[in-house]
Parts: C-alpha cells; sequence; structure tokens
C-alpha cells in the first residue's frame, strides 16, 4: 500500500580552489572539472541531490567556494548540501545564503558535539548533516578527522548514535578504507551503522559499478553517495537508475 | 517583465534556493521583513523550516500575522511551503498550545511511529487538481496534516498512511515538499502558481 521514500544516488564534487578535485584514500588530487557544469550535468541524468564538499579549506578556498554555491544554485533545481570546514553557526548561515539547502558538519562536530545540536536548533535537522570519516583499526572503526589525518580514539557507532541524538538529520559515513578504491561500499559497516541509528545514512566510498549502490541499499543505505564513477568513468545515473528499478529498488524516475 | 514576489524572511530557511527557484519560474524575489514592505507587493511566499512555536513567533515579531491572514481571506497570491504550510493551520502537535494563523481548519500532528521520522527525501505526491502533477517531490518534515480541509483542492502522499502534500484554492497554495527542490514536478508547480 502506498509509496515510499525513494532510494537516493547523490554525486558528490570535492572542490578547491572552484576546481572539482578526486584523490584515492583522500590522497593525490587530481582536476575533474567545473562545479557548475558538472552539477548540472549530473542533474540531467537524475541526480537526486549534490554534495560540494571544498577540500581546500583556506580562507581563500571559502570565498571560491561561496561563490561556486551561488554559481550552482542560480539551475540547481534538486537538494544541495555542502561542507568543508563548517566550524561556526555563521558559517552555516553563509552557505544557506549562497545557496545551500543542506550543510554538513564534520571536524568541528568531533571536536565540540554541542555545535551538532545548536545548528540542529537554530537551522533544523532538515539541514545538519554530519559527515563521518571511518577507518577499521584492529577491532572497531574508528572516527577520522581533518580529512583523514587524524585518527581519533573514538568509535564510529558510537557517534552516529550520538550525533543522532544531537540532532543530525542525516550522516555522510564516508569509508576511508574503501574511498577512491572501487572495492565497493563497506557493506559491514553500512549494516551496523544503520542498525545503529533510525535516521538516513548516505554511504559514501568505493563504489565502481551500479551493483555497488543496490548492495549498499540492501545493506541499509536510504542513499549512496559516488564520486570518480560519475567524474571520470561516465556512468551515467540514469543507467544506473534503470538498473536499480529493474532490480526492484524504487528511484526517482 | 518579471514579477516581483515578496519572500517573508524568517532567517533560518533556505531562502537562497527559494528565491534561485522563484527566478527559474520567472518571477523576481524580493524579501520581506515586515508589515509594510508586504504591502508593495502583488504575491508573497511564506518558506519556512524549524519548529511551529518559532516559525509563529517570527511571524508575530514581524507583526505580520493579521496581515497574512487577511492577504490570504482575501485571495491575493499566496504560497507557503513547508513548516510555511502547517503555520495555516490551527496547532501542531510539535508546540502545544500555539495558535497558528488559523487559516485552514484542523491539526498538524506528527508521523505515526513504525516509519522514518524525520520524513526525508523524495516520495510521490497523487491529486485530482490540476493544479499538482503527480511524481517525486523532496520532502524534510517530521509533521503533517491528513484530513482534507473543506474548500481545498489536495495533493496526497504516503507515508506511514496518507497525509496532505499540498492544497490550494484560489491564489492561495501551500505545498509540505520543497518545490524549489524537487526538479521537474517542483519546477512545473512554481510555473503554475507564477500564472496566479
Amino acid at each position: 500500500m502506498g509509496t515510499v521514500v525513494t532510494k537516493r544516488i547523490i554525486p558528490c564534487l570535492d572542490c578547491r580552489d572552484g576546481r572539482v578535485v578526486k584523490g584515492v584514500n583522500f590522497q593525490g588530487l587530481q582536476d575533474a572539472g567545473s562545479p557548475v557544469e558538472l552539477s548540472l550535468r549530473y542533474q540531467e541524468e537524475g541526480a537526486d541531490e549534490i554534495v560540494i564538499l571544498d577540500v581546500g579549506a583556506t580562507v581563500e578556498g571559502r570565498q571560491n567556494q561561496l561563490e561556486t554555491i551561488r554559481a550552482v544554485r542560480a539551475d540547481l533545481a534538486i537538494p544541495l548540501t555542502v561542507g568543508g570546514g563548517v566550524r561556526e553557526l555563521r558559517d552555516i548561515e553563509a552557505l544557506l545564503e549562497a545557496g545551500a539547502d543542506k550543510v554538513s558538519i564534520n571536524t568541528a562536530g568531533v571536536d565540540r558535539p554541542e555545535f551538532i545540536r545548536e545548528a540542529s536548533e537554530a537551522f533544523g535537522a532538515q539541514c545538519t548533516v554530519v559527515a563521518i570519516d571511518t577507518k577499521w583499526t584492529y577491532n572497531r572503526w574508528s572516527v577520522l578527522t581533518r580529512a583523514g589525518r587524524d585518527v581519533r580514539d573514538i568509535d564510529t557507532l558510537e557517534w552516529c548514535r550520538q550525533v543522532a541524538e544531537l540532532g543530525a538529520g542525516e550522516i555522510l559515513l564516508t569509508s576511508f578504507d574503501r574511498d577512491g578504491t572501487k572495492e565497493g561500499y563497506d557493506l559491514k559497516l553500512l549494516r551496523a551503522a544503520s542498525s545503529a541509528v533510525s535516521i538516513p545514512i548516505i554511504a559514501s566510498g568505493g563504489a565502481r559499478v551500479a551493483d555497488d549502490l543496490y548492495d549498499a541499499f540492501e545493506a541499509g543505505a536510504n542513499a549512496a553517495l559516488a564520486a570518480s564513477i560519475f567524474h571520470y568513468d561516465s556512468l551515467h545515473i540514469s543507467d544506473i537508475k534503470a538498473h536499480l528499478a529493474q532490480r526492484g529498488v524504487t528511484v526517482r524516475q | 517583465m518579471s514579477r516581483v514576489v515578496g519572500v517573508i524572511d524568517t532567517k533560518v530557511a533556505n531562502t537562497a534556493s527559494i528565491f534561485a527557484g522563484l527566478r527559474r519560474a520567472g518571477l523576481e524575489p524580493i524579501a520581506v521583513g515586515s508589515t509594510s514592505d508586504l504591502a508593495g507587493h502583488e504575491a508573497v511566499v511564506l518558506p519556512g523550516v524549524g519548529v511551529f512555536a518559532a516559525g509563529m513567533a517570527a511571524l508575530e515579531r514581524m507583526s505580520l500575522v493579521e496581515p497574512l491572514q487577511d492577504w490570504i481571506a482575501a485571495d491575493r497570491p499566496f504560497l507557503s511551503v513547508c513548516l510555511g504550510m502547517q503555520l495555516l493551520f490551527e496547532s501542531s502537535e510539535e508546540s502545544p498550545g500555539v495558535r497558528g494563523l488559523g487559516v485552514v481548519c484542523g491539526a498538524v500532528t506528527r508521523f505515526p511511529d513504525g516509519v522514518v521520522i524525520p520524513h526525508f527525501g523524495w516520495n510521490q505526491i497523487e491529486s485530482s487538481s490540476d493544479f499538482f502533477p503527480a511524481g517525486d517531490v523532496y520532502f524534510a518534515n517530521s509533521f503533517r496534516a491528513t484530513s482534507v480541509p473543506e474548500g481545498w483542492e489536495v495533493a496526497t502522499c504516503d507515508h506511514g498512511g496518507p497525509f496532505l502534500a499540498g492544497i490550494s484554492k484560489g491564489k492561495v497554495a501551500a505545498v509540505q515538499f520543497h518545490p524549489e527542490i524537487s526538479g521537474p514536478v517542483g519546477a512545473t508547480i512554481l510555473e503554475m502558481w507564477a500564472r496566479w
């Protein structure tokens, strides 16, 4: 009976100095094109949302980022999430003023968890995405901060539960181990995280083929994010959606 | 020449995104922060995210409660989005004791247990009204209205049972989803409304 919320496909644009870049395990960044051109191309192909992450996070980079957001927003009629270096409520305000619909908080939330609550209370849970970068360490997934440079003594699943309580609307969960490797999403991680919380989980890190997205949805993810497969491999979102629909996944047509 | 539309500036919404959506529909949005601002416009948009009580408090602070009630009663072009739609009702379970604008009869209630709350993402709407096309639109809500108000055309959606995705009467429309980021379906609705 009735309708269901569709599974989302989200291309991610890692941006530095106004250009889209992409690396492997967060390293060795290569130029992948213009954020405006790429986001509009993905919208045409049927993307359900766009994520733009500022991976430069310098002062000049920040101004560039706001200009990028303004330029992308003008013609983008799907949700836009922006992150990278979001540390204060006024950063969120500036991004919303530039045209973001949601803002992604990462390191600043780990350093000061109350920031997540403040953001959610001021702008709503629907605007507050918490990005968690994680890596398997011996016997658990540990939280990483500063774009993967620091391994924190925090259990990822525990952190997922905590951010949900603090008012996060969604979790963007990136497997550092899989990022850019094209080995498929970390399904064990997705199963564990989606059982730990009831808020939507966006799977990130490792996609290669359409079936990887299928597996992520089966493992409990509500959305699947990818970058290089869209930027370099000319894998079309419309083809992925057709494939998913054929396998019984409800997607937006 | 594009037509000017006043957008009530609640400071916490994705206003720039709404502005962009209205521009794509051929309108020229201008931020409105008070009663005197309202007077100069032909049409008004009430966006809004956040809590019901905070939304009403913002309207009271801007002295916009009565002017908006009069505006809607006079069937002047009006569109409210997300929390903006909920504010049209009499009350909400989210903020017990707080009175809404009350231009639509009924109360806003929380989604039932057993479904994912908030209701986030793309979901399908249906309607017998020409104003609402069928298709997927983007939602981000924990509360919604369910009983069809008399005299209004409606669009419905389903999340743990049917609820009101949109209502329209004359030149007044309200949607629970976000038309500004709802792809082609959302764009069609904004273009329809812009023909008031």
